[in-house]
């Protein structure tokens, strides 16, 4: 689902400075649908994981309080242009986001 | 003969104990995600507990931990908030908001020359603190910042 994830990453000095951007309601299942009255069940990303070249550098675990569409921003020391920096992330429904970029 | 059949077992042996290892979730297809979601820790209702259960408890004040944030959000479904600790060894970063259902927002895990710095937006349901800890050297660090909002995020 490369289509709901958009990233950049541009050299900043020696850092890689890295936003990335997914589409997710990221429901809290806190809120009333206000046409049927029902809460809304919680539908959120809950992990995600930055890699480097295919190496961690980042595990992230979320919970209901990251605000909608989440955007992640991240600075990686020494990283070059034309490093790739990939994004996994899962939602609590284990639907898959997947994304990568080449550092400009 | 028996040389074929002992091949054919090994290999069935072989191809069986991966589709458990899958089913078990020990290899899981494609990303690999390594630790479990700490549900005990993001369902903590109390501030105290979510930091207790996410393995930031009894944190020292400091103020190497820079929060940005604005002194006051309009909406509360979107506050942008950024981190970054200035201590030395820091491994890992997590964010809460006091007065939120749910205080614990996110954790964040660093390794392999990434910087301990986070940009993210966050839900606030009400006026509230802000509270960025870290782990570092195998101590707990916190600091905190107060973020008014006038409209609340959280369908409170």
């Amino acid at each position: 689902m490369a289509e709901a994830m958009k990233m950049r990453a541009t050299m900043d000095g020696s850092v890689a400075d890295v936003k990335v951007l997914i589409q997710h309601p990221m429901d809290t299942g806190l809120m009333k649908d206000k046409k049927t009255d029902k809460l809304i069940p919680a539908f959120f990303i809950n992990q995600v994981v930055a890699t480097l070249n295919g190496k961690t550098v980042l595990e992230a675990q979320w919970g209901v309080g990251i605000a909608q569409n989440p955007f992640l921003g991240f600075r990686i020391k020494g990283a070059k242009p034309g490093d790739k920096i990939g994004i996994n992330a899962v939602d609590n429904l284990g639907t898959k986001y997947d994304g990568e970029v080449v550092v400009a | 003969m028996n040389q074929l059949r002992r091949a054919f077992l090994k290999n069935a042996g072989a191809v069986g104990s991966v589709a458990i290892a899958i089913a078990a979730g020990l290899l899981k297809p494609g990303a690999a995600f390594a630790a479990a979601w700490n549900s005990l820790a993001f369902t903590a209702k109390e501030l105290t507990d979510a930091a207790k259960n996410a393995g930031y408890g009894g944190a020292t004040e400091s103020s190497d931990i820079q929060i940005k944030a604005p002194d006051i959000a309009e909406n509360g479904a979107v506050v942008p908030v950024s981190a970054t600790s200035n201590i030395p060894g820091t491994t890992s970063m997590a964010i809460f908001v006091e007065k939120n259902p749910a205080p614990l927002i996110a954790i964040f895990e660093f390794s392999n020359g990434i910087e301990p710095n986070i940009s993210t937006r966050i839900k606030m349901a009400k006026t509230s603190l802000v509270r960025v800890s870290v782990q570092a050297g195998g101590k707990n660090y916190t600091n905190s910042r107060e973020v008014k909002v006038t409209i609340g995020g959280c369908g409170g």
